[in-house]
């Protein structure tokens, strides 16, 4: 076993309970306005498009590429801090919403914008399995 | 409105690794030089606003607190406000507006912080800002931390986009460590910096050296605004207020890579009835390189997207053609938010630049800037009342 610092746990909050499960079965989802079907991440109040609050969780293919891309030198969190430096990116979803991910599995400065990437599951804590994305395999 | 009203009074308390003082303090102390610097006592304050930095936090109704530690009685105009950079900017505005619609008469606007810590006994090492590596949960669960990061995923867009390169936001840096070698209260007069120093500085966040970071800073700064009539009777020359703007997009300025100022520009100039070529000092908001050349950009000093470029020409410094961020900017001097382009713009319109004194000082442009090119103001100053 390592002694090294655990890497935060991001809370369950009652908004993002059905993204947490939906992650747990590793399906990637993301809201979905039920009046004009505009997708969304994070989990939010209403749409700010139409300003409708009746929304829905559906799954996404977890396909994207990078929209944009930074490397990390300096964490304000000691697990991250001795990974440095690691890269951070805003991910372009294929099907219209961005999440911001940690990308795996690629040196950071090998990651460019537009780079095709696919989701994975990364383990945190006990009860939390994290997406995060890595370079597509195809 | 335009030259309702002025800015008669400019105080500056000590800045940066200044320990033993809280935000509240350094509010308390910038006033009491702003007043002095104008000739002006307590009585005479009958609104005060405030722009609480993150050491705040704890103080709901910042600015009644103000009023408390400041003994003040029967004020006519009081709010805390928070547009983030875009503040200071913001609350010379609504000073004006209250002034000329004759709600109050003279008006401190002030900001203050205490982010930093004294060295720990232990490792002998400073704090140096903690309060700004905050994130939330999902963010942090990535390893995302803090504003410098934010601004960094919105600068290798640019880059991506223009073809916006590393030595051009260099070449930013280096202009402003050139100017703050005039000016005294700056906390690196006396650290010359090169492009090739510069790209060797330790990296924060790519695509952002360490020298593209402003220096968060201790300390408080604040102006004094008062009605036109009695701006003339104050101890220095007033400093007009003749345009003001503001602008606020919205959005992800990721995918605009453009910040308010295309917004606010336009009723900021039409009011003061000048243009661009008119101005002679520059003085804009400055968290890191990257915002001073999106802010070129924004308000017409090189097409979108040749911000690079513009300043790779080395227009900037002080043997350059354009007089921008004069006191060496938040990236040289020090990180007051909103407050340090407008102080900078007072010292150069008033004469009082020393060293670093623009011949030409009539007019002057102050941008602020706030979130992530979130809000926006301007301001438009200058020596003479139209």
């Amino acid at each position: 076993m390592t002694s090294a610092p655990a890497k935060p746990i991001p809370e369950i909050t009652p908004a993002m309970q059905p993204f947490w499960e939906a992650a747990r079965h590793r399906e990637l989802v993301v809201q979905r306005c039920r009046a004009c079907g505009t997708l969304r991440f994070p989990a939010r109040i209403v749409c700010s498009r139409c300003l409708a609050h009746d929304v829905e969780w559906v799954p996404v293919s977890g396909r994207g590429e990078v929209f944009s891309v930074v490397v990390m030198h300096q964490a304000a969190h000691p697990a991250f801090a001795a990974e440095a430096p690691y890269a951070v990116a805003v991910v372009a979803l294929e099907e219209g919403a961005r999440m911001l991910s940690g990308i795996v599995g690629c040196a950071p400065h090998d990651i460019t914008i537009g780079m095709p990437v696919e989701v994975e599951f990364e383990q945190r804590g006990p009860e939390v399995l994290l997406p995060v994305f890595r370079p597509a395999s195809r | 409105m335009s030259s309702a009203a002025a800015i008669v009074g400019l105080g500056i308390t000590p800045q940066g690794k200044v320990y033993g003082n809280s935000a509240l303090g350094f509010a308390v102390d910038a006033i009491s030089l702003a007043l002095a610097d104008a000739g002006l006592t307590r009585d005479d304050v009958d609104g005060i606003l405030l722009n609480p930095g993150l050491t705040w936090r704890d103080m709901g109704m910042g600015s009644f607190q103000l009023q408390q530690a400041l003994g003040l009685r029967d004020l006519r105009l009081q709010a805390t406000m928070n547009l983030g950079g875009a503040t200071a900017g913001a609350m010379i505005q609504h000073a004006s507006q209250a002034i000329a619609a004759g709600i109050c008469r003279t008006v401190v606007c002030v900001f203050s912080d205490a982010p930093l810590q004294p060295p720990s006994p232990k490792t002998g090492a400073a704090s140096s800002g903690a309060a700004y590596q905050f994130s939330r949960g999902w963010e942090a669960a990535h390893g995302f931390f803090g504003v410098n990061a934010l601004y960094a995923l919105v600068a290798k867009r640019h880059m991506h986009r223009y073809g916006t390169t590393q030595d051009q936001l260099g070449q930013i840096a280096v202009a402003q460590r050139a100017w703050a070698r005039g000016n005294p209260a700056a906390q690196m007069a006396d650290r010359h910096l090169t492009l090739e120093e510069y790209r060797s500085s330790r990296w924060i966040v790519e695509p952002f050296h360490l020298f593209d970071c402003c220096l968060v800073s201790n300390g408080g700064l604040a102006v004094v605004v008062t009605a036109a009539e009695r701006a003339r009777d104050c101890a220095k020359a007033p400093v007009w207020i003749r345009g003001m703007g503001q602008g606020h997009p919205g959005g992800d300025p990721a995918d605009t890579l453009t910040s308010g100022a295309v917004l606010a520009k336009g009723p900021a100039f039409e009011m003061a009835g000048v243009s661009l070529t008119d101005i002679d000092v520059l003085s804009l908001y400055d968290c890191y390189t990257f915002t001073v050349l999106i802010t070129l950009e924004d308000y017409g000093f090189c097409e979108k997207g040749d911000g690079g470029a513009f300043v790779a020409e080395r227009v900037t410094g002080p043997d350059g053609g354009l007089a921008l961020n004069t006191g060496g900017g938040q990236l040289s001097s020090f990180y007051m938010w909103g407050m340090t382009p407008i102080s900078e713009a007072v010292i150069q319109l008033r004469g009082e630049g020393g060293a670093r004194q623009v011949p030409k000082h009539d007019l002057a442009l102050v941008s602020g800037n706030g979130g992530v090119l979130s809000t926006h103001s301007t301001l438009v100053l200058a020596r003479q009342a139209v």
